[in-house]
């Protein structure tokens, strides 16, 4: 299935021409219509990779994770679903598409309920949060619907010039709360950091790598295609709200011991990123189009790409981790790169490409987003000469966090000493999943040394957003990466040969030039103690700790201290117990107001529902007489 | 491609990794002479590196590949910067390959691994070096690549031969307010990235200090002797990226025998000048507590923002 994904979504960039389908008798009154046209076939590419890859895995993981059968009764539901979404072509399709994959990742997220119970709140916030968005969206296309009277996409993208600014706008929005609360953008992310943990591995996977960037998919859908872009605000409001996602993303990301929320937070963070392309392309774009609109939706879209390769494998290399020691957290791994080398090894290639190195994939969306950013600073729109080099400030902060958190995953979760008895005693995974992370891992390694193996289908996808795209916006000419108007120029495959010639070169010199051969393995230098434990080595709590106590005024970590003291004298500790932590803020300041209310309109409700069935016959009674009078 | 385009990039690699240790023992002899001592000879770092290069290669129990070859990358990512960055001359063959956000991610590239290696002993001492090296990194990137955009938007380019050609056509951009905000916001993080004080200081084993010595404190031997080749050979590129973007005057625009080794020669004479400065800066300046350093880093990053900034409105640019 994964396979046909690819295979269609390859097809479609491979020749430009859309695939097209009806089954009128699958759905009652509206039918079901399919229309995979090149920008919907670069997410179903997308999210082939993955399924491909999760699937494999899911052979090898399921006799240790999964205890019921369900899921492997949804799992292809919800991967067919998947690949369905972006090939919908009207709303009653989409929707029902959405819905689908909606539900099946919600059973998928709630298929370990019996053992935790985290498990099952996430599944709670995770079911209320996608709901929430499908109203949003819900609205927003049947307004759109009823305002050009016709519920195919081509007769919305027809009408859509016609409907007054005021409600485009409305629509606009409302899809970016609903979308925008599928893609774990700020603060609509709350779901995200407990959902994705709780959920099988290589469902994490695809949740992370392939579900979330289909939010972005319906923003690029309607905002770009079928509403055709919109005032200069937009892109504003979009860039901002990336913005936020961004930073907040990553500082989450940077705090976190547990590896699966930390990769959860990279998501919002990395989905950010892309709305950041996408709403520096609709700010750029908003009057006339220009090629650096072309650049940054190349970008967002490689990114989605990317992005999807290399969460993916991450998820994949932690649920590895996770069956071989038991646990996520962190501060309790250490060591295991040579407990599980292939796992540790792939898992470093994920983080230096989440990292945006060369010569990884990550690096190249990266470089197109900085160019098209720093190009769209000196354009003509003398707005953008302020927001897109706060815009690069933002996204190079974030890279550069990044960095510091990938360097804590991997330094603490795999190198050093072990730090507990499951990850002393940790065993390699069967072949089926390490065969699927190679994949992913090839995946990331290909694109970054040769982002021309899809230069071409990048370039459909992006003029299939209807922004009027002059130029080719990703051209490879000689090795070299050209990108619309913009005069700079890199060569990725050409910075992947030089940096294995060099390696490959010093380490000739040294083979002819130092005598001694063997290597010879020594004690730590302890400052003179003998022992060396475990205990002393840096965790990822301490290892973040610096950058935590920098950004405070955002983390907002609470720190609790228990000292009892010694019956004979109180400068005796007998105990010192700390907790530290940090809390979502988003979730406690905006959410929890929210629900406290709510429960408390539900207390005042129940005065009202005291059991009596005599009070209820009133009730009845009243609303009976109440409905008569006024449909009188 | 003409062998005199290789030759320059043969050349740039041989000053590159040739000149870095002088430069490093050229700034411990000015701050020496300034501090009353005799010091150590200039070349007193080469010949540091001979004596680690005989001795045994020795690595610390349960270390991994990482610790191993992470020397190898910190000094490759180095070699490669020295191949594209325009030093001696502006022609080089490989102008094409990267441009001045490849250059900082190779740099950074450098950086990840070295703390990866930081990590790897599992003692405290790397942990924490790695945890202080990657807090510096990143606070100081946004300014970084911030630099790079200010000095893009004169030249309209980030590829580093178009910004120099475009200080050598016009060289009132350089002295405008945008490029002397740019060259402070560049100087600060140049000191945070090299490890130099106010951010790090060099030439102590203090442990409370220390930030990158930390890191690097289980290297032994040959290992040691490529992670300061490397450390050296950062500082230089950093000095002489500074140096040609902000003067570019006598850089070579040819591949002439005679041509480049002037640049050659202007280049050595522009790193004596910019060493002999860091050292009298750091005889001045003390060591900031690890926590001010943010600061220190916000500060520049702000100043980066202003020469953006300027260089959009006052029309430095095209």
């Amino acid at each position: 299935m994964g396979a046909a994904g690819i295979g269609a979504g390859l097809g479609v960039l491979g020749s430009g021409k859309p695939i097209v389908a009806e089954f009128p008798e699958l759905l009652p009154f509206a039918g079901i219509t399919i229309r995979l046209d090149p920008l919907g076939a670069w997410f179903t590419l997308t999210a082939g990779l993955i399924v491909v890859a999760a699937s494999l895995y899911g052979i090898g993981y399921a006799d240790h994770a999964l205890r019921t059968r369900a899921i492997q009764a949804i799992f292809p539901l919800f991967c067919l679903s998947l690949l369905l979404v972006p090939a919908a072509s009207s709303v009653s399709t989409f929707l029902v598409f959405w819905e689908l994959m909606a539900l099946t990742s919600l059973l998928l997220v709630a298929t370990e309920h019996r053992e935790r119970a985290s498990a099952r709140s996430a599944a709670v916030w995770y079911g209320v949060m996608t709901h929430l968005g499908f109203v949003a969206i819900l609205v927003a296309l049947a307004l759109l619907a009823g305002q050009v009277g016709g519920e195919s996409f081509a007769a919305m993208r027809a009408g859509a010039a016609h409907v007054p600014a005021g409600w485009r706008s409305v629509v606009f929005l409302l899809a970016l709360v609903g979308f925008g609360s599928k893609a774990g953008i700020v603060p609509l992310h709350v779901w995200l950091p407990r959902a994705h943990p709780e959920a099988p591995s290589h469902v994490s996977a695809l949740m992370s790598g392939v579900m979330v960037t289909l939010g972005v998919y319906g923003i690029m859908r309607v905002g770009l295609d079928i509403l055709g872009g919109g005032p200069r605000w937009w892109g504003f409001v979009v860039l901002a709200l990336g913005a936020a996602s961004a930073l907040f993303g990553i500082l989450h990301a940077l705090v976190a011991s547990d590896l699966k929320v930390l990769l959860a937070y990279s998501t919002t963070e990395n989905m950010g990123l892309v709305l950041i392309g996408v709403g520096g392309a609709m700010l750029l774009g908003a009057e006339h189009a220009t090629p650096l609109v072309g650049v940054l939706l190349a970008a967002s879209l490689l990114l989605v790409l990317n992005h999807a390769l290399f969460k993916g494998l991450l998820f994949l290399g932690a649920g590895s981790v996770l069956r071989a020691t038991g646990t996520r957290n962190l501060d309790e791994l250490g060591g295991l790169v040579r407990r599980l080398p292939v796992t540790g090894a792939l898992f470093g290639v994920g983080a230096l490409a989440i990292v945006a190195l060369p010569p990884l994939n990550g690096f190249v969306s990266e470089w197109m987003l900085f160019q098209g950013l720093v190009a769209g600073g000196g354009s003509h729109v003398a707005s953008a000469a302020v927001t897109m080099p706060l815009a690069v400030g933002v996204v190079a902060l974030t890279a550069g966090l990044a960095a510091a958190t990938f360097v804590k995953a991997f330094g603490t979760g795999f190198l050093a000493l072990p730090r507990s008895r499951g990850a002393a005693e940790a065993r390699e995974s069967p072949g089926t999943m390490l065969a699927a992370m190679g994949l992913l891992g090839l995946g990331c390694a290909a694109l970054g040394v040769a982002p021309s193996l899809l230069s071409t289908q990048l370039d459909r996808a992006v003029r299939a957003t209807g922004t009027g795209v002059l130029h080719r916006p990703v051209r490879v000419e000689g090795g070299a990466l050209h990108l619309g108007d913009v005069r700079g120029v890199m060569s990725p495959t050409f910075i992947a040969l030089l940096l294995v010639g060099s390696v490959v070169a010093v380490l000739v010199v040294m083979r002819l030039t130092i005598a001694a051969r063997d290597r010879r393995r020594a004690e730590n230098w302890g400052c003179g103690r003998a022992l060396q434990t475990s205990r002393m080595e840096y965790t990822a709590s301490s290892f973040a700790e610096p950058l935590q106590r920098v950004f405070d005024d955002v983390l907002r970590p609470d720190l609790d201290i228990d000292v009892t003291h010694a019956d004979e004298s109180r400068w005796y500790e007998r105990t010192i117990r700390l907790h530290a932590g940090v809390r979502d803020g988003i979730e406690d300041h905006v959410y929890q107001p929210v629900l406290r209310a709510y429960r408390a309109w539900g207390e005042r409700a129940r005065a009202v529902q005291n059991g009596s069935v005599h009070r209820y016959l009133a009730y009845a009674f009243v609303a009976l007489v109440v409905g008569l009078l006024v449909a009188r | 491609m003409n062998p005199g385009r290789i030759g320059a990039v043969v050349i740039q690699i041989v000053f590159v990794v040739g000149a870095a240790p002088l430069l490093a023992g050229l700034i411990r002899q000015v701050r020496a002479r300034l501090e009353g001592r005799v010091g150590p000879p200039i070349v007193q770092p080469w010949r540091d590196l001979r004596k680690l290069w005989r001795k045994e290669r020795i690595a610390p129990e349960h270390t991994s590949w990482v610790f191993l070859t992470a020397p190898l990358v910190l000094v490759a990512s180095s070699v490669v910067i020295a191949m594209i960055v325009p030093l001696v001359t502006v022609a080089l063959p490989l102008d094409e390959v990267g441009d001045l956000f490849a250059v900082v991610s190779l740099l950074l590239l450098g950086t990840v691994f070295l703390a990866l290696a930081g990590l790897d002993p599992g003692t405290a001492f790397g942990g924490m070096g790695a945890s202080r090296e990657m807090t510096v990194a990143a606070l100081a990137e946004p300014t970084l690549l911030l630099a790079v955009t200010a000095l893009a938007a004169r030249a309209g380019s980030t590829n580093l031969a178009a910004i120099v050609n475009a200080a050598l056509d016009r060289p009132s951009v350089v002295l405008s307010a945008q490029g002397v905000f740019a060259l402070v916001a560049l100087g600060i993080v140049t000191l945070a990235e090299c490890a130099r004080l106010p951010v790090d200081n060099p030439s102590t084993h203090l442990e409370l200090t220390m930030i990158h010595e930390a890191m690097v404190l289980e290297y032994a031997g040959p290992d040691l002797a490529l992670v300061e080749l490397a450390a050296s050979m950062r500082l230089l590129l950093f000095g002489a990226l500074l140096a040609n973007l902000f003067a570019p005057w006598g850089i070579a625009t040819g591949t002439g025998v005679v041509e480049m080794l002037a640049g050659t020669v202007v280049l050595g004479m522009k790193l004596v000048l910019l060493g002999a400065f860091l050292g009298v800066f750091e005889v001045f300046v003390a060591k900031l507590r690890l926590f001010r350093v943010p600061e220190l880093l916000a500060v520049s990053f702000v100043v980066a923002l202003v020469a953006v900034t300027a260089s959009a409105f006052l029309g430095g640019g095209r």
